[in-house]
């Protein structure tokens, strides 16, 4: 089981991030929590949650980075959760099987009642993906709300995952990244998605999509003086009046 | 990497004595060593001990050390799953070995074959145990050629150095031969490590937070994704040994390989009283080296998840 699928489908569901959208209001990091705490591999415990030092079990962390490039700072919100590779090293280090991807739509699953918590998939994902539940003593990660996007009793428009429906600003999309004609697949193409470090050969479904680069000039300074002749002709007479 | 301490007694503690099972069966065999009822009681008995209570304190960080049975059934793929059956049928060919000595009196003829097997088995077992951190791309330090050399070495090794004193009580043939083997294995795994240990220095970095996050030019994280730890930043982000890795390195170096190197020199002079009380010095010596050793390979060890939350380059 453990053994990545001999006779993958070609549906591979996935996320895309569009980082030039994201602006980094957590929103999707908190509806997953929400949702996910009563899915899949719930509960998402959470331990002293209303004390100094709260932690918890999250399936999706928004980390904010700096970026300098030539000259122009840019702030890049980077929403992150399980990229659901197709040669994922958290499967195939499995030692019981628990960790497995699905033949039929490339998502990668834990099995919380086979899990023997032994954390060595945390340690073969070079993304972070994983986080160990010690009070359940097993292994949790992104489920790409499977409870949801094959949920029949929902609406249609509601099933996808949480993180993507709960984006006010549209920055996340999920579909089939195996089927080029795909709406997600024409977006990736269009703006040149890509894979997070591609050198470790995880070959991720899910994709990013860079911010789009913002000119080099920069926003005039208000508080820099400006010529007086430049000023209206009221405020050149009060200028004159004055000096 | 989060040194967990179960972790380091297992890789310790039953690497010394699945070695001290092959150094025992390798020289046994070549010098013809009797079948004496202590000895083997010596023999089998420490490195059984090693080996069952390394295994079961390798269960004691599962989450669930109950279904640790299922381990066993993904060999086809998983290197934790390989050294978990190996490790176990092991015990089948040693068993019958270790028998064939205590109960029978005899350790040649079919029982010296079996116990052949048995001593491939527990090569194979610590290979396995190396492989798992090996073949771990995200921790550049373990993704190192000199990984699996050294666990074996270092099992050989520590084998050899419990197999001085158990021979020395018995007076055996083995002990010239032995110890030449010992301060042979001793050289080569010090000169291993010192590399190793340059290496994790010197290593080019493989991956950025650029190539983490795919944006070009100078990224560094402006704001981390939570104010507390969670467990990633624990497990992988472990960070209190790199301020004294250079000591420890040198601890390491002096209990592992100089100071037991120097006792086992100075052994053979002397009566053997004296040479016994050394060469247990010497497993005293590098059972604190090699703890040391094991702690640093985790606490050294960084991950590239840690790009993530605030690391430059890993």
């Amino acid at each position: 089981m453990t053994s990545l699928p001999k006779n993958p489908s070609k549906i591979k569901l996935g996320l895309v991030t569009d980082l030039d959208i994201c602006v980094g209001c957590h929103a999707c990091a908190v509806h997953c929590k929400e949702w996910n705490t009563t899915g899949y591999s719930a509960p998402l415990t959470d331990k002293d949650p209303y004390g100094e030092n709260p932690e918890g079990v999250w399936f999706n962390r928004v980390h904010t980075f700096e970026v300098e490039n030539e000259g122009v700072s840019q702030t890049v919100h980077f929403p992150k959760s399980c990229l659901h590779c197709e040669d994922a090293p958290c499967v195939t280090v499995c030692p019981t099987g628990a960790s497995y991807k699905r033949e039929e739509d490339g998502i990668v699953l834990v099995n919380p009642d086979t899990c023997i918590g032994c954390k060595l998939c945390s340690w073969a994902c070079p993304y972070g993906a994983r986080e160990y539940d010690d009070t359940v003593g097993v292994m949790k990660k992104c489920t790409m709300c499977i409870d949801r996007i094959y949920n029949d009793t929902m609406p249609e428009e509601e099933r996808v995952p949480v993180c993507v429906s709960t984006c006010p600003a549209g920055a996340r999309h999920f579909g089939d990244l195996g089927d080029e004609n795909s709406d997600i697949s024409k977006l990736v193409a269009k703006r040149q998605g890509y894979d997070l470090m591609p050198g470790q050969d995880t070959k991720p479904v899910n994709q990013y999509l860079a911010p789009i680069k913002r000119t080099t000039q920069v926003a005039p300074r208000m508080m820099e003086e400006k010529s007086s002749d430049k000023a209206g002709l009221m405020a050149r007479w009060v200028d004159k009046v004055l000096s | 990497m989060h040194p967990a301490k179960s972790v380091i007694y297992f890789t310790t503690a039953s690497g010394a004595g699945y070695g001290l099972f092959v150094m025992a069966w390798i020289f046994s065999t070549w010098l013809e060593v009797p079948a004496y009822h202590g000895l083997g009681q010596a023999i089998f008995g420490t490195s059984f001990f090693l080996i069952i209570t390394g295994l079961l304190a390798s269960t004691l960080h599962l989450g669930h050390p109950e279904r640790a049975w299922r381990a066993f059934s993904q060999w086809r793929s998983s290197w934790l799953s390989r050294e978990g059956v190996a490790s176990i049928v092991f015990f089948i060919p040693a068993g019958i070995y270790a028998w064939g000595w205590i109960a029978q009196g005899v350790n040649t003829g079919v029982y010296q074959m079996i116990g052949g097997i048995a001593a491939i088995l527990a090569l194979v077992t610590v290979f396995c145990t190396a492989k798992i951190y090996s073949t771990l791309k995200a921790i550049p330090a373990w993704h190192d050629p000199l990984t699996v050399p050294g666990y074996l070495l270092l099992s050989l090794l520590t084998g050899g150095v419990l197999f001085l004193p158990i021979s020395q009580l018995w007076f055996l043939e083995t002990q010239p031969g032995l110890r030449l083997a010992v301060l042979f294995l001793n050289l080569l795994a010090m000169g291993l490590k010192l590399f190793y240990w340059r290496g994790v220095k010197e290593r080019s970095a493989v991956e950025s937070a650029s190539s983490a996050t795919g944006l070009k030019g100078k990224v560094t994280l402006l704001e981390g994704p939570h104010d507390q730890k969670n467990y990633l930043m624990k497990e992988m982000g472990f960070q209190i040994a790199r301020r004294h890795a250079g000591k420890i390195r040198a601890y390491a170096l002096a209990f592992t390989f100089m100071m037991p190197f120097t006792v086992i020199i100075f052994s053979p002079f002397g009566p053997p009283d004296y040479a016994f009380g050394l060469l247990t010095v010497a497993v005293f010596f590098t059972t604190i080296g090699i703890a040391l050793e094991r702690w640093l390979f985790f606490a050294e060890a960084k991950h590239v998840m840690t790009l993530y939350y605030g690391a430059d380059e890993v």
